[in-house]
């Protein structure tokens, strides 16, 4: 396997959907701002999607699956970046402020 | 390793058709790591948007290189073109104005921890990935737009239904939500 034979191989797809995942892990964790934790669910469901659609090419048997997979998390991803942001104006407006350490009413 | 899934064992040299193929491949990957560092990373959230872009604009090449033309082109237009903008306007509207660094968060401990939970889980994956003695089954059909139409309407009809649903709740929920304090 050379490395300029990989985009014909499966693993470097996966390794690099583990390496989205991880990214978007990271970044939900580190992040201060509620838009940044958004930007990194996102990265998230990127990953999820380039694994999907790598079982698509390489060992489903049927190839319109993994497609169709993607296609319907592009639509949730789609939805739920909506209503985040639409959350994040609200919050916004009664707070004046996106930082996650601000957001703390219910912590008693 | 003898567990990888090659569609073609040839060793391609630089000069061929085939080697600048897998050059475009590495340049590919190389734009979505560079995006996903700069959207995890970067202080200011206008600056993390674009690498979220620049990162959806690989993933894109590399749907491509999966052979889903089509999907590569939803994700340029659903990802770079919507849900980008979409959070560009949001940081416009709602972004904080001091920017002393404080964008990862100030505690001592969360950076370094966020840091290790994130390469476990890609070391984690990577590992199984390479480990597991993955399968192939024999191809059924081609999985071109035709195919996928067909599915989407005969097989998939229910999840079509219901997607559209959802989306129909999140157009609603979106505009009540953001709404509601407005006088």
């Amino acid at each position: 396997m050379s490395i300029l034979n990989l985009y014909n191989c499966l693993e470097p797809y996966l390794v690099i959907g583990a390496l989205l995942f991880g990214f978007g892990i990271y970044g939900l964790v580190a992040r201060k701002t509620v838009i940044g934790m958004l930007i990194a669910s996102e990265l998230v469901l990127a990953g999820s999607s380039v694994n999907f659609m790598a079982f698509n090419r390489f060992l489903a048997p049927n190839p319109t699956i993994g497609q169709l997979f993607t296609l319907f998390i592009m639509a949730i991803a789609a939805a739920e970046a909506a209503i985040a942001i639409s959350i994040v104006v609200a919050v916004y407006r009664n707070y004046k402020s996106i930082d996650t350490e601000d957001l703390v009413d219910l912590q008693g | 390793m003898e567990s990888v899934i090659c569609q073609s064992a040839a060793n391609p040299s630089f000069l061929s058709a085939e080697g600048f193929v897998g050059l475009i491949f590495l340049l590919t990957v190389g734009i979505i790591i560079f995006g996903a560092v700069i959207a995890t990373m970067s202080r200011r959230l206008v600056r993390c948007v674009a690498g979220l872009a620049l990162c959806f604009t690989g993933v894109a090449g590399v749907y491509y290189f999966l052979l889903s033309p089509f999907i590569a082109m939803m994700q340029m237009l659903i990802y770079v073109g919507a849900v980008s903008i979409l959070i560009a306007f949001a940081i416009m509207m709602a972004e904080p104005e001091d920017h002393s660094g404080r964008s990862i968060k100030g505690s001592v401990l969360a950076s370094p921890f966020g840091f290790s939970i994130g390469a476990l889980f890609f070391a984690a994956l990577s590992i199984l990935a390479l480990k597991t003695e993955w399968q192939s089954f024999p191809k059924q059909g081609s999985g071109d737009i035709e195919q996928l139409g067909k599915a989407l309407l005969t097989t998939h009809t229910m999840v079509f239904e219901l997607i559209s649903i959802v989306l129909l709740m999140a157009i609603i929920g979106a505009l009540v939500l953001a709404r509601k304090g407005r006088s």
